[in-house]
């Protein structure tokens, strides 16, 4: 086991600084609420966020924030921006991480006692997610076994009635393949610091992580996963997109009112 | 904040002494353990000596790190990745006020309030009495636990030279503030170590003459090597796990091959090899030596009418004396025994943190190490609330975990070969002593 307090690789080679996009969409006026951070997964910006999340969560009261990830992509560095965006908001963030950004945000709990947690269509990696990857598009995945970048299809990502798929598919980043391999088959993330709550929600339609890989994720965490049938694994950018954020919040609410009740 | 005049029992509440970066790191992760905090801070605003607006505060205005950021900022809180390696004090300041600020520990301390007396009641349990700046009753409270965390960097160490009979005018670095104070003077300054470097190295761009008093020699270190911080280039060796003996050979090598004969420049040999003595970090030392801007000189025997007598026999005529001889730890408000004081003030704890008698005192922030004092803190207080924690939740685990410590080697968290001198009572190795730490966290996991 790594040592939690001996950090030599940040001691000895810090994470180079870069400019980080973030999006942002605040609440009129000041709020008591603790600031909301989304960070993607793969392929994916902030715009993924800014399309309709950030706005409906502002509304609803929470400042919302949403993190590009850096071009020159490593899970050591999309940890290490999400918890500088985190830490430099005004108070403890809850984060929320999509696909593999939910991932990123396993590792960065580990680091930054957030306020809470919410992992929507979690890639956490392993066999199981390359398992998946191969079923829905084999011949977008199977180029990425021999070194090529792997290409995400329409009907892994998006509903089919969904009008703009085209639009945000053509939005969408090749990374590296070594990028996908090294974040897919990185170590597991250590014990969250600070003990928050955290909240596992996907659909079982979701044809880039099973539904069996959302029931084990959501075990880890010792709950089970809150389930949108019918939508597809860009929840922020289907038809639907209003559900599953206003039951993200409604949980948020629930829990900080536990939490300042307790 | 609820009004609690009338309540003396705070239950299970603990009670933190200092709003500064140890008092809040514990406020904020014995919360983090779901304990309730009370607070007290004499100040009105929080960051203790990095905060130069506060009496104690030994900051001037050129105060920078002398560990770099990553070896500085708390674990869980970075410091913003685009400021420098070594950020100026007023950076230090902001950092935490934001900490404070993220974690709203506000709620928890009460500022203005001076903690005057701390006494045990016998069940673990403990009564403070605090009382406003301002002047107003005492007020007891009674706690579940107190944890230190009142600073070490305040009650300065008096001259072992009498300056009685002396007519110039004396300091201690303490009171030292603004260049200001040094332009157009001949200034002697006395310590050799990282304050006493820093205030010459500021006195060789003020004053007109300066002198640099220094009992020993000292290793000092460049802020950068290789283009990198000295210290994290020190953590890459440490990393490997070289051996002390090695790293001491590639430590003399390296310096002999930028900076050189230090001799030359007329500071003594050091009485001890690399790594015995606490790091003193400063590359300007040696240019300002080298430009005739400083003279090395040393220890000094006797301070009289206008004259300063050199322990060679030599005699200076400085107008201002600036002492930096360090300071010594303070508890005006425990009764020696609770914390083991030994008849300079300096507590026996165990890993510097837990009181070997009581189980529910404990101090945060008594160390000093070859890197900053934040991530030891941070940890220090993680231990503390975990313990606290577990001797509630599970007496008997907690009892088991009391015994293990008790046979803890003292030679595993403490540096074994240090200089004798009296500033190294609580030096340490800040990866031996994480290594104690992390290993007493370990046994102290939530199941």
């Amino acid at each position: 086991m790594s040592s939690q307090l001996l950090r030599f690789e940040d001691w000895t080679s810090p994470v180079p600084a870069v400019r980080r996009e973030v999006l942002k969409a605040l609440p009129d006026g000041s709020v008591d609420t603790p600031p909301v951070l989304f960070v993607p997964g793969l392929g994916h910006g902030a715009w993924a966020f800014a399309e309709h999340w950030l706005g409906h969560t502002a509304s609803r009261g929470f400042g919302a924030h949403a993190l590009t990830p850096r071009a020159d992509l490593s899970l050591r560095a999309y940890v290490h921006d999400v918890v500088q965006v985190a830490a430099s908001l005004p108070r403890q963030a809850v984060l929320v991480g999509h696909g593999v950004g939910a991932l990123v945000v396993s590792h960065a709990m580990a680091r930054y006692p957030a306020r809470a947690a919410i992992l929507a269509a979690p890639v956490l990696g392993g066999w199981g997610t390359l398992g998946a990857a191969l079923r829905a598009n084999p011949l977008g995945t199977l180029p990425a076994l021999f070194g090529a970048a792997p290409r995400l299809s329409r009907r892994q990502l998006f509903s089919a009635d969904l009008a703009e798929a085209d639009g945000y598919r053509a939005r969408l980043v090749r990374g590296p393949a070594d990028v996908y391999r090294k974040l897919l088959f990185a170590k597991p993330a250590g014990r969250p610091v600070g003990e928050p709550p955290i909240l596992v929600v996907g659909s079982p339609e979701d044809r880039v992580v099973p539904r069996k890989a959302l029931d084990r994720t959501a075990g880890r965490f010792g709950t089970a996963p809150l389930l949108f049938p019918g939508m597809a694994h860009d929840l922020m950018l289907d038809t639907n997109w209003r559900e599953p954020i206003d039951a993200i919040l409604d949980w948020l609410i629930k829990e900080l009112a536990t939490q300042a009740g307790g | 904040m609820q009004d609690t005049t009338d309540i003396a029992d705070r239950h299970d509440a603990v009670c933190v002494i200092g709003a500064g970066a140890s008092g809040l790191v514990a406020v904020k992760n014995l919360r983090e353990h779901g304990f309730a905090v009370d607070c007290y801070e004499r100040e009105t605003s929080v960051g203790g000596a990095w905060n130069w607006r506060h009496d104690r505060s030994p900051m001037y205005a050129n105060t920078h790190l002398i560990s770099s950021r990553p070896l500085t900022e708390f674990p869980d809180f970075p410091m913003p990745d685009d400021w420098p390696d070594y950020p100026h004090h007023s950076q230090l300041l902001a950092y935490l006020e934001r900490y404070a600020e993220h974690f709203g520990l506000g709620d928890s301390i009460w500022f203005g309030t001076e903690v005057v007396a701390v006494t045990p009641v016998g069940d673990g349990r403990w009564d403070v009495s605090t009382r406003s700046t301002g002047g107003g009753a005492e007020r007891v409270q009674r706690y579940a636990a107190v944890v230190v965390a009142n600073g070490h960097n305040w009650s300065p160490k008096p001259l072992s030279v009498d300056t009685s009979a002396y007519r110039g005018q004396v300091i201690h670095a303490a009171a030292y503030k603004d260049p200001a104070q040094l332009r157009g003077r001949k200034v002697l300054v006395i310590g050799g170590g990282n304050t006493g470097c820093d205030i010459a190295v500021e006195a060789a761009q003020q004053a007109t003459t300066v002198w640099h008093s220094t009992r020993r020699g000292y290793w000092y270190a460049p802020k950068y090597l290789f283009g990198r911080p000295a210290d994290q280039v020190n953590d890459r060796m440490l990393q490997l796990r070289l051996p002390l003996r090695l790293r001491q050979f590639l430590y003399h090598r390296t310096l002999k091959l930028t900076v050189g004969d230090m001799t030359r420049f007329g500071l003594p040999v050091p009485d001890h090899r690399p790594y015995e003595s606490h790091p003193v970090v400063n590359s300007q030392l040696v240019y300002y030596l080298g430009h005739g801007r400083i003279t090395s000189v040393p220890d000094v025997t006797r301070l009289e009418g206008a004259t300063v007598e050199l322990a060679d026999g030599r005699r200076i005529e400085p107008d201002l004396v600036i002492t930096a001889t360090g300071y010594l730890p303070r508890f005006e408000f425990l009764a020696p025994e609770l914390l083991d004081l030994d008849e300079d003030g300096k507590p026996d704890l165990h890993l510097h943190a837990f009181a070997r008698k009581h189980p529910t005192l404990a101090v945060v922030g008594l160390v000093q190490a070859d890197a900053g004092l934040f991530p030891l803190a941070h940890w220090q207080s993680v231990a503390v609330a975990r313990w606290l924690r577990l001797r509630v939740s599970d007496p008997v685990r907690a009892a088991t975990v009391q015994q293990r410590e008790s046979t803890r080697p003292t030679r595993s968290w403490t540096r074994l070969r240090v200089v004798p001198s009296s500033r190294h009572w609580f030096e340490v190795s800040h990866t031996s002593y994480l290594r104690a730490l992390e290993d007493l966290l370990r046994q102290m996991e939530p199941a």
